[in-house]
């Protein structure tokens, strides 16, 4: 046998080489020269490791596989307490066991490979999804957790960290802004996201009015909608009739479970 | 009413994946035997008078897909090169779509190898899917096949899997090529 006909990265596996050497020899499968077969499966691997190829452990596990095997082959059948012990086991019982387990998933692979293949063999009539249609208004739905963070995370690069550090004397508070966004909110059906940000507040007063934002919600003072997906966001009242907006914005919407 | 084998090979025609006869007769009012009757005509149509493309039940639905032996030229059109599984992904596909549910560890038996880094690929080409954990210890994951999976190898479900051939079968095909110059080792193309 040439070993240099044959490279490891040929084969899936050791399972996979054995199989090949088995083959190539016409060995009988569940009657495997464990000798023979150990000596071809070493020179295998020993070529490869002469070639500084790395050799993958599981290659090497299955030759201590295969030494253990031969090994118990060679050893006399202990025969204890008298002659019940007929049945014991082949030590090549599990390895064919195996062999032949594989063999079967082999040609299962191979058979998928040949049935006709979408994108490949044959190609779909696929029409486009439809567009997410515009319902219109009063069909609001409630506003996800992602979506509200890839909204402040668009207001925070809108303000980028400024470079010099400044002294401020008065920082805004979430207590403050929560009264301010309240009374923004008296009389009021709805309120624009982005009209709670205008575009001079900085990035500290940006954080401090989406906390203001989460708290509301978790008192159920404020219910968060949008018409559709990363559309702009509402914000409404929770607590004075609005019954047009027909959602339902729970705490669990906000992962505030 | 219009014509109603025209009216749902437009409802295929304009479907965004393989559309269900449930979903058909619900949408056009009538029983479901008479949609299964429909899509049967026209299956029968497609091939009477060979056109471009056939009516594939795939995935528990119909879907309208080109034929086969005209995939080269539709792939000139796209400009695309075929994706191709690598082996360690059929084998570890074949094994997860018949013996589903099944764990990494049985998977890794089974092949001989670490399959980790193939099962990822396979789930994040949504063919492969965690169906639970196992109620043994350690909770490992158990894998199971997915509708894509069902969609991409065009079969309507999982009894549809091509039969696993037993030893005896393989035994006498390895009889029979024996001699043939190309052993499965051998083929080329990985």
């Amino acid at each position: 046998m040439d070993p240099f006909a044959i490279h490891l990265e040929n084969f899936t596996g050791p399972l996979d080489l054995l199989l090949h050497l088995i083959r190539k020899n016409e060995m009988e499968i569940t009657d495997i020269p464990i000798a023979e077969i150990t000596t071809q499966y070493l020179a295998v691997i020993d070529t490869m490791q002469s070639l500084n190829l790395d050799v993958a452990g599981e290659f090497l596990l299955m030759a201590a596989t295969l030494l253990h095997i031969k090994s118990r082959m060679l050893l006399p059948q202990i025969v204890e307490d008298g002659a019940e012990e007929e049945d014991e086991e082949d030590p090549r019982a599990e390895l064919v066991r195996r062999l032949l387990e594989y063999q079967k998933y082999k040609e299962a692979a191979l058979q998928l490979d040949e049935l006709p293949q979408l994108n490949r063999d044959l190609y779909a009539r696929t029409a486009p999804a439809p567009e997410v249609v515009e319902e219109g208004e009063g069909e609001f739905a409630a506003v996800g957790l992602y979506d509200l963070l890839q909204a402040l995370q668009q207001l925070l690069k809108d303000r980028p960290e400024p470079m010099v550090h400044e002294v401020t004397a008065e920082q805004l508070s979430v207590a403050d802004r929560i009264s301010q966004i309240l009374t923004a909110l008296r009389g009021q059906q709805s309120l624009a996201f982005t009209e709670l940000f205008p575009t001079n507040a900085g990035r500290h007063e940006v954080v401090v009015t989406f906390l203001a934002m989460l708290e509301l919600v978790k008192l159920r003072l404020l219910r968060l909608l949008q018409s559709q997906r990363f559309g702009a966001i509402w914000l409404t009242p929770a607590v004075t009739e609005t019954a047009e907006f027909d959602a339902d914005a729970d705490e669990e919407t906000l992962g505030y479970a | 009413m219009p014509d109603l084998k025209a009216l749902v090979e437009a409802l295929l025609f304009g479907a965004d994946g393989p559309l269900r006869s449930d979903r058909l007769a619900e949408v056009l009012e009538v029983e479901r035997t008479v949609v299964n009757d429909v899509l049967g005509a026209l299956q029968a149509e497609y091939e009477a008078r060979p056109r471009g493309f056939f009516l594939q039940e795939v995935a528990g639905g119909y879907q309208l897909r080109t034929r086969p032996e005209f995939a080269d030229y539709l792939r000139r059109l796209g400009r695309t090169r075929p994706f191709k599984f690598s082996r360690p992904a059929l084998e570890t596909l074949a094994i997860v779509a018949y013996r589903q549910p099944v764990t990494r560890t049985e998977i890794e038996y089974l092949r001989g190898v670490d399959s980790g880094s193939v099962l990822k690929t396979l789930l994040d080409r949504h063919l492969v899917r965690i169906l639970g954990k196992k109620d043994v210890p350690g909770k490992p994951a158990i894998y199971g096949t997915t509708r894509e999976f069902l969609e991409l190898f065009g079969l309507a479900d999982l009894a549809a899997l091509p039969t696993l051939k037993e030893f005896s079968e393989l035994a006498a095909e390895a009889d029979m090529d024996e001699s043939a110059a190309v052993l499965p080792e051998e083929m080329p193309g990985d």
